[in-house]
């Protein structure tokens, strides 16, 4: 059968998170910080609003880009949130999760041969997706002493003729590190000097620690050369909805739309419902998940200082990515032989490109008292293996 | 201390009177001293005004018995309600009470060892308070959920073990 496969697919590795996870979930009674999802539920009226929306009957398809109704209450939640104005019109497209609108994103842009520079640590779907829009990834490796933010130096070097796109992803997965407005500024004349289009995956933008979220979108001269990709699944814990959107220029929105219609039709007609319930209420929700989420952060980076793991402060999303190189082990070996020994998961930090290796990911989205025994089990696991 | 933290420290204890000082006091980003400083105000105040465990003595033995009672009283002037509601209170069976808004004035929630023990107790005590007109006294059947806690077990977490 193999011949009979796409080559560029048969090509692609399978994420690295796979592999350990089919090999996590064997294992019985595992506290699991390896999870790239809140743990709260959906707040209860954004659940009763998709309740609501079935047993009224909304089970049909809806427009492609999504719900008028829905593109509106994206526009007005936006414009409060970062006072940057979208027209519901022609410059929202609502999809299965932020994933999809990644992958929309690159196929409306990219060319056979176009460069897309991108991060890494960074979230796992950026490398495959350009290589299946034809693209070529150009990684940008970041580093622990730049708090993993991009410097303008490193993206002047990773430009070539080819280069068309440049993906950000902040605040970030795995590292959690964010990007502060003088940051995104510095990279204001590169991005413009070399034409760049920017994709900007702030999924977690509601999520940020002391700091207050800035999309590069809002800076002079951006707002028409960036694709914000946003979505439902961190900030009002949706996952398993799958909604996401993005927001931009029109005529990139507008082929983005196009390919959606072909692919999926449209995004999921009940979740579209329960949306407009989170963009006009939810307010509330995501105060107090933040909230917890940052008393938790602050225990959790308090308890790995304690162990002498060293791990810069993230100030956003819900992880941390401490480096274990002291141990000796490879970041797979760290986080297998933890698994194994001490029964708690955490993600190699190789999974999110090879800059992550010597570090692991830990989420602290995990009930305080998993956070308190996984640290007891971390500390005696270190213990071990400390000369 | 700054006010959101102060709101802060009191859902966490509201939420959870086991945290330690030292935890809270990471968890907020403040010194242990300002903790310690700061619940020992609060309680001097009486914002904190103790400190309980949520049981479900359903699962312990099944004996005993709560009754919400609404009371209606002749209308109160001034300190009325107030004196009214101190005279209630002083009964160890009275474990909650509200003054209410609509049909009838108080809510009484009264605990004890049987349905006879509760009704003599509504009829001898609370209904011969000179002010009370009349009782009306509801047994409670179930308990699901008190304090914002569902008595049932919280069901496993849902989610896979790693995900990107
Ligand atoms: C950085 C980043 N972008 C996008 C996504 C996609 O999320 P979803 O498709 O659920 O919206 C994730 C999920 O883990 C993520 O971490």
């Amino acid at each position: 059968m193999r011949e009979k496969l796409s080559q560029k697919v048969l090509n692609l590795k399978s994420s690295g998170i796979r592999a350990f996870f089919d090999m996590a979930n064997e294992i019985p009674d595992v506290i699991s910080l390896g999870v790239g999802e809140p743990d709260f539920d959906t707040p209860w009226h954004i659940r009763e609003a998709g309740i609501q929306a079935l047993q009224s009957g909304k089970t049909f398809y809806t427009s492609n880009a999504g719900l008028q109704e829905l593109r509106a209450a994206i526009s007005s939640y936006t414009k409060r949130k970062t006072g940057l104005t979208y027209n519901p019109e022609n410059q929202i497209i609502v999809t299965v999760g932020g994933s999809e609108a990644i992958d929309l994103a690159l196929r409306a842009l990219l060319n056979a041969g176009d460069e897309v520079i991108y991060l890494e640590p960074g979230f796992v779907s950026y490398y495959p997706c350009i290589k299946l829009a034809d693209g070529v990834p150009v990684p940008i490796r970041l580093i622990e002493e730049n708090r993993f933010r991009l410097k303008p130096e490193q993206l002047e070097a990773a430009v070539t003729p080819k280069s068309k796109v440049l993906i950000l992803s902040y605040p970030n997965n795995p590292t959690g590190a964010v990007m502060e407005k003088e940051d995104l500024e510095a990279l204001l004349p590169v991005i413009q000097k070399h034409d760049l289009i920017v994709i900007s995956d702030e999924i977690y933008g509601e999520l940020t620690y002391g700091v207050k979220h800035c999309s590069i979108a809002g800076l002079p001269g951006m707002e028409q050369r960036t694709i914000i990709i946003n979505g439902f699944s961190k900030s009002f814990a949706m996952t398993g909805w799958r909604l996401g959107y993005a927001l931009g220029n029109h005529e990139i929105i507008e082929q983005m739309v196009k390919i959606h219609q072909f692919a999926v039709m449209c995004a999921p007609t009940i979740s579209q419902y329960a949306a407009i319930e989170a963009m006009e209420q939810g307010d509330g929700d995501i105060e107090a998940m933040r909230e917890s989420y940052d008393q938790r952060r602050k225990f959790l980076y308090h308890e790995l200082q304690r162990l002498g793991l060293p791990c810069f402060e993230p100030q956003g999303a819900f992880y941390m990515f401490p480096n274990i190189r002291e141990f000796g082990l490879s970041s797979g070996e760290f986080a297998l032989k933890l698994l194994k020994e001490e029964k708690v998961a955490v993600v190699p930090g190789d999974s999110f490109g090879e800059c992550g290796e010597g570090f692991v990911r830990i989420s602290y989205a995990a009930s305080l008292q998993n956070l308190k025994e996984a640290v007891n089990r971390i500390f005696r696991f270190l213990s071990r293996y400390r000369t | 201390m700054e006010q959101v933290i102060r709101e802060q420290l009191l859902h966490m204890l509201e939420n959870n009177s086991k945290l330690t000082e030292h935890e809270i006091a990471i968890m907020l980003g403040i010194s242990e001293e300002e903790v310690q400083r700061e619940i020992a105000g609060l309680e001097k105040a009486h914002v904190i005004c103790g400190y309980h465990t949520l049981i479900d003595w359903n699962k312990v033995n099944d004996d005993d018995v709560t009754a919400l009672v609404e009371l209606r009283v002749t209308p109160q002037g001034g300190e009325g309600y107030q004196k009214l509601a101190e005279k209630i209170n002083a009964y160890p069976q009275v474990v909650t009470l509200y003054l209410m808004s609509g049909a009838y004035d108080f809510l009484v929630m009264v605990k004890g060892k049987t349905l006879k023990e509760i009704s003599l107790f509504v009829s001898g005590k609370l209904a011969s308070i000179e002010e009370v007109q009349s009782t009306t006294t509801h047994f409670t059947l179930t308990k699901y959920k008190e304090l914002g806690v569902s008595f049932e077990a919280k069901q496993a977490d849902e989610r896979m073990v790693v995900t990107p």
